[in-house]
């Protein structure tokens, strides 16, 4: 059974509670006593039918402002996959929460509203979805029983949709147009006998095809956590045991395969690989893993592992896009420690090139901030390099993330720039 | 229940039968990754170690994250005197035999110091001093990381949770000031007096544990089989009877076939009637429970928000 992550993101009212509970209450993933929970609370609230929406608007302050307000993570079952949502709300101050969710998912789900079509809103879930090169768009057009079912007002919204998604689509990424209504179940699971002119897939029929570990087909990256080497006075055995210990990024690794070990610059032969505390012959990306290595190298945590024909390349100075998580503001010549995978070196903003504006994508030059959910294009350096691609060569190993020295806080994400 | 707009059954989605089941070996996957990540972010990580399945599979996924090496953090146990005999006969037979190291607080001893003040009345439990404990334990041990079996489908508040939970010096959760994560990177720098909750199956379900228990033939206390014992009823739920819940009259006790869906100490967990005595009979009786597991718990059921408030306290 494999895992597919999916991020929602919709506006306020445009039914993505709903669309959330409809997908767990028709996938049975929902006991009895939580159904009986949210239909007296929809009781309390005079809805005469089941609020379905119950099952995921969660805490005290939400409940009081009847919003979403972080990012929260429902899961549902199929017989062939488990779903993790990463449920993020769609308004403007949140964009923090929705580049968050989104940076996991292989699917982007975007709901539009058929009776309002495309809003600010949607050009902003769109452009965060191209920006996190997330391979599948859903792009569900909601509330169709609210429109009367009709095809032409569904075809307006693609239509619509398509000439925003030409200016910022990535290449290779699919987008998907699915009418639906979720209050009545039509288009999620099951088909809608409302909507005879509609003849693609549901949306569970989407979901369980798309492809769960896209970057598995990307060249093979192991970060390494820690070296595993045991001292256990009783176990002459162990005396020489080591391995490298981490989380295959991207690719495959095989016993055999010719190995560059980042940044010492060392070639080597992986001569075994354990998963689980069995040895396999092969592992991918996703997979925790003890790899050995032929060659006696002085490895320590943050160090890579990589092909030996595909190593990325040695980044000191580059560019790259960033998206501002804090409420402190990102000026140049600003000192933070950038995290790469497992591996932190402290870096300094030389120079913020462009913020751009994600519903008119009209970009301004030479900003003399980036504020809190804005993104821009700025030019870093760092005190010790670091070895990465580009995000759109490989997005497990292109981005960071860049964390306030005096704070601790996350606050910003960034993606490396293929020119960098 | 009111009528549904639509209430028709699905026909894109075949159950499978439980026994066909399989666990999503990316969990484990992940949950070995935060485990080598807090071990190797943090100076003095701990397990909080509850003897429940949840922490026990934690336990399993530490000894395979490091080995051959041992785990490099103890189990933290906070004992509120009012366990079930087979959890604690279990606890210390699991250390033993993983070679683990085993730290215990007792609440007993902050209600002796004058920490906290016992409960009284029909419903009177630990539960909630355990707080107290626990974070005069951080405090004392100088614990900056505590691993935890929390799981997000346990609860609406959880659902919210980071998989590195910062706390500050008071062991509070503010869920409005949450650290974002992206893609798996992990920031676990904290200022001193902090410390970070960890919880490394935060993406599992029930039925998740349950599967991994199956495949990886991970024992487990006996009281989550069926088993007889004397229970009463109360508020719909079934009791364990022992001498640490003050029963009024008309609650008398009667033996019946049982077993434990969660445990907590005896005066918070409820019990199921059950002929599960098999993980594969257990596995399937949760396929088709109508009740999800925290209804099951005793200690939720004090208000709708009584997770979120627990945790704002600094709960586990």
């Amino acid at each position: 059974m494999d895992i597919l992550r999916i991020a929602t993101a919709g506006s306020v009212d445009d039914g993505k509670s709903t669309l959330i509970g409809r997908l767990l209450y028709e996938t049975r993933s929902v006991t009895q006593d939580k159904l009986d929970a949210i239909d007296a609370a929809s009781k309390r609230r005079g809805a005469d039918v089941l609020d379905l929406s119950l099952l995921t608007d969660g805490l005290i302050a939400e409940r009081e402002q009847g919003i979403t307000i972080d990012v929260a993570h429902v899961f549902f079952q199929t017989a062939t996959r488990k779903y993790i949502i990463a449920d993020t709300p769609g308004h403007f101050e949140y964009t923090r929460n929705m580049v968050t969710g989104a940076s996991t998912a292989a699917a982007s789900i975007i709901l539009i509203d058929a009776r309002n079509g495309l809003v600010e809103q949607t050009h902003r879930h769109f452009f965060i979805a191209s920006l996190l090169r997330i391979p599948t768009v859903i792009v569900c057009v909601n509330k169709m029983d609210l429109v009367d079912y009709s095809q032409a007002r569904f075809d307006a919204i693609v239509a619509e949709f398509k000439a925003l998604a030409a200016q910022v689509q990535i290449a290779g990424q699919a987008i998907t147009f699915i009418p639906a209504s979720s209050l009545h179940g039509e288009n999620i699971t099951r088909g809608s006998a409302h909507m005879p002119w509609y003849a693609g897939p549901t949306l569970l029929v989407a979901l369980e095809k798309i492809d769960a570990v896209p970057q598995r087909h990307l060249a093979a990256r192991l970060q390494v956590q820690s070296v595993i080497r045991p001292r256990i006075h009783n176990r002459p055995d162990l005396h020489d045991y080591r391995a490298l210990a981490g989380r295959i990024s991207s690719g495959v690794f095989s016993v055999g395969d010719a190995v560059i070990v980042l940044p010492n610059q060392r070639n080597s032969r992986i001569t075994a690989i354990e998963h689980f505390g069995q040895r396999v012959e092969r592992a991918q990306a996703g997979q925790s893993v003890s790899l050995h290595l032929a060659d006696d190298i002085d490895i320590s945590r943050g160090a890579l592992v990589a092909p030996a024909d595909q190593p990325p390349a040695l980044r000191k100075e580059f560019v790259a896009r960033v998206c501002w998580l804090d409420h402190q503001a990102l000026s140049a010549g600003r000192t933070l420690q950038l995290q790469h995978g497992v591996h932190r070196t402290r870096a300094k903003v030389q120079a913020l090139h462009s913020v751009i504006d994600v519903v008119t994508l009209n970009s301004s030059d030479n900003p003399p901030q980036i504020n809190l959910n804005e993104i821009g294009d700025v030019s870093l350096k760092l005190a010790q390099p670091i070895y990465a691609d580009a995000y759109e060569a490989n997005p497990a190993n292109g981005a960071f993330i860049l964390i306030d020295e005096l704070t601790n806080v996350t606050a910003g994400v960034g993606f490396i720039a293929a020119a960098g | 229940m009111p009528e549904l707009a639509t209430r028709t059954q699905p026909d894109a989605v075949v159950n499978t039968p439980a026994w066909q089941a399989t666990f999503p070996d990316e969990l484990a996957d992940e949950a070995i990754y935060i485990l080598r990540e807090t071990a190797a972010q943090f100076e003095r990580p701990a397990i909080l170690f509850s003897g429940g399945k949840d922490s026990i599979v934690v336990t399993r996924l530490a000894v395979k994250a490091f080995a051959p090496a041992r785990v490099p953090f103890p189990l933290l146990h906070i004992d509120t005197g009012h366990n079930f005999a087979e959890t604690i006969a279990f606890r210390d037979h699991l250390v033993k035999s993983l070679d683990l190291k085993l730290i215990v607080r007792y609440v007993q001893d902050s209600i002796d110091a004058g920490r906290v003040r016992e409960e009284s009345g029909k419903y009177a439990s630990r539960n909630i001093l355990q707080t107290t404990t626990l974070l005069d334990a951080i405090e004392e041990l100088k614990l900056d990381a505590c691993i935890g079996g929390a799981r997000r489908d346990e609860e609406k508040a959880r659902a919210k949770e980071r998989l590195f939970s910062v706390r500050n010096e008071f062991g509070q959760w503010d869920a409005s000031r949450q650290r974002p994560e992206l893609f798996d990177m992990l920031n676990g720098r904290i200022s001193p007096g902090e410390h970070v909750r960890i919880f490394p199956i935060s993406n599992w379900t029930e039925l998740d544990v349950w599967n991994f228990i199956r495949q990886q033939r991970i024992d487990l206390p006996s009281i989550y089989f069926a088993h007889e014992r004397a229970v009463f009823k109360r508020d719909g739920l079934l009791w364990a009877d022992s001498p640490f819940i003050h029963k009024t009259p008309d609650e008398q006790p009667y033996r019946a076939r049982v077993r434990f869906r969660t445990v907590g100490d005896m005066t918070c967990t409820a019990a199921v009637l059950s002929d599960a005595v098999t993980l594969d009979t257990v596995i399937d009786e949760i396929r088709r429970a109508e009740i999800s597991e925290r209804g099951a718990r005793i200690d939720d059921k004090r208000s709708e928000s009584a997770m979120e408030s627990r945790k704002r306290d600094g709960y586990f």
